[in-house]
């Protein structure tokens, strides 16, 4: 019990805290009823990945505010600060699209 | 606050109007011995000049990032706040 209640919580404390990361852009959501605020915002499926393009979990979506499209690399932002990008940042937003990446490399061999 | 090192950069030309002229880093997180990875990659905004393969502290929380680079009006998640010299880990040292 106390082993279920811990993975839980740090479940939750890591969906919560959020992060900034690449992702690339699979599908698009369209949502004719939506909270007030969020009218006129494009929604993405957007499936993390790293520099090198491999798949990083799960496909989620998110608010876009720079124009993205499908097959586009981009800089995904999670948590609340999402909607800090949006029109209205009072809304129930938890990842946004913040830039769209030309270009991301890494050289795993200085760690 | 995290111990990473800088592993890439991430270049975008269009992006949110706060992230002009900021440079985007690709970090991984690592352990006190300063090279096992400890979690996965993620992005962060430069504030000190740190370069690929520095050890850098990053912290990974929207308040920080958002009173160092810009107002709190911004969507900054992520920023790093200095380049490590040196860590001094005693209870890896311990186990060794």
């Amino acid at each position: 019990m106390d082993f279920e209640k811990s993975t839980f919580s740090s479940r939750m404390s890591e969906e919560l805290e959020g992060e900034m990361e690449l992702g690339k852009v699979i599908g698009t959501v369209v949502a004719s009823v939506k909270y007030k605020g969020l009218e006129s915002v494009k929604l993405l499926v957007i499936q993390p990945q790293d520099a090198d393009g491999k798949k990083q979990g799960e496909p989620v979506i998110a608010t876009d505010s720079m124009q993205a499209g499908v097959g586009d690399v981009v800089a995904l932002l999670t948590g609340r600060e999402a909607t800090l990008a949006l029109p209205e940042p009072f809304v129930p937003v938890d990842a946004g699209v913040i830039g769209i990446i030309d270009h991301a490399w890494k050289d795993e061999s200085v760690l | 606050m995290i111990l990473a090192r800088v592993i890439g950069n991430a270049v975008a030309t269009i992006k949110h109007p706060s992230y002009e002229g900021r440079t985007i880093l690709v970090l991984q997180p690592v352990a006190t011995d300063t090279h096992t990875p400890n979690g996965k990659e993620f992005l962060s905004v430069d504030s000190v000049q740190a370069g690929i393969g520095d050890l850098v502290m990053a912290s990974r929380e929207g308040n920080t990032a958002r009173q160092i680079l810009g107002t709190n009006q911004d969507p900054f998640h992520s920023v790093i706040v200095g380049i490590v010299d040196h860590v001094d880990d005693m209870e890896a040292e311990d186990k060794q």
